[in-house]
């Protein structure tokens, strides 16, 4: 480095910055991203992996969809719902987009509570949370049904490509799968905020490590990612 | 500790979280107006990115993290460019195949499947 060396302290050596950071934090000693907590590192590096298996889901439902030869199923028909004898397309999932997005500002929002150690705030803004990502799986559910019902099997259906219910139950199951695993953290999180575990450092069940506020950030980087999902979901397989 | 980084105010989330709904509100009329061809690609994939930009950047405070960081989260997925052209390739080349070889496409079976 071309850095004059430093005399005494740390103190006196500048944080570079641009690419520079960047090299210097990747070549330090013992850690890189210092100054970031390291479960948030962690959360980070578990979401890129999860990045990558629904990354491969979406490829491979694009792959197959190019290769069929039987005529794709219209999800705006197979998705409609029919309310006061008009049809209306996409309207559960139109829903169930709207709830996930609601989740998301109320997650960000526990958050900035939790942040604020207002712990009743954070509490009920989890919680709130929680029961719109119950109320999406519950909807998922109820679509998941209506399709069975109309004979969407993964190895077929009457509408088109058999390739269509073998990739909706796929890439939705493991979606509702990560919503549901959601929700439980949210209520497991929002009962350590409410007893106020994160204000006395109170290590969790599975580390002896003590957890302050910034577990609700790590975990809202979860929520949000599930949302993140859902957005490319919902425009590649509800909407081509 | 966290509490160190910079943290976005509410009203910042506030702001975000309704463009949200309006970018989610686009994606959903492009469905229900049935806009057709390249319009409806330019369209679906310009709001799927803005939606994903706006989560991940604000929502996901990836904007406030280190740029090592940063980098170590965004520069990764570019991988997956290279997976959709082999996904793109493969997928035509197995359609030309069957077009070649294969009847046309059968018609959908009928509504008497085993329940």
């Amino acid at each position: 480095m071309t850095q004059p060396a430093p005399t005494s302290s740390a103190a006196t050596v500048s944080a570079p910055s641009g690419l520079q950071s960047v090299i210097a934090d990747i070549s330090s000693d013992q850690r890189a991203f210092k100054n970031v907590p390291w479960n948030k590192v962690m959360m980070w590096v578990f979401l890129l992996g999860d990045v990558f298996v629904f990354g491969s889901f979406l490829i491979a439902y694009m792959t197959v969809r190019i290769a069929t030869q039987s005529p794709w199923p219209h999800a705006t028909e197979v998705f409609a719902l029919t309310v006061a004898g008009k049809e209306i397309p996409l309207l559960l999932v139109a829903v169930m987009t709207f709830i996930l997005t609601t989740s998301c500002g109320t997650m960000s929002l526990a958050v900035s509570y939790g942040y604020q150690k207002n712990r009743q705030k954070a509490f009920l803004m989890l919680l709130i949370t929680a029961l719109l990502g119950a109320s999406f799986v519950g909807m998922q559910a109820i679509e998941w049904t209506k399709l069975i019902h109309e004979g969407v099997r993964p190895w077929g259906n009457p509408m088109g490509a058999p390739q269509f219910g073998a990739t909706f139950f796929m890439i939705t199951g493991f979606h509702g799968t990560h919503v549901t695993i959601g929700v439980i953290f949210l209520i497991i999180t929002a009962i350590k905020v409410l007893r106020g575990d994160l204000d006395n450092r109170r290590p969790g069940f599975m580390t002896g490590r003590k957890g302050g506020y910034e577990i609700v950030e790590i975990l809202s980087l979860y929520w949000h990612f599930v949302d993140l999902v859902w957005v490319f979901i919902f425009a590649v397989f509800y909407l081509w | 500790m966290a509490q160190e980084h910079a943290q976005p105010s509410i009203g910042t989330y506030v702001k975000v979280w309704g463009l949200l709904f309006v970018l989610a509100a686009a994606s959903y009329s492009v469905g229900y107006f049935n806009v057709q061809g390249p319009v409806r690609w330019f369209l679906l994939v310009v709001l799927m990115l803005l939606q994903a930009g706006l989560i991940v950047a604000v929502l996901m405070h990836l904007v406030w993290e280190r740029l090592a960081l940063v980098y170590a989260v965004l520069v990764p997925p570019l991988l997956l460019l290279t997976l959709i052209s082999i996904g793109a390739l493969d997928g035509l080349y197995t359609f030309e195949i069957r077009n070649e070889f294969f009847a046309p496409a059968p018609a959908p079976a009928p509504a008497t499947e085993p329940r």
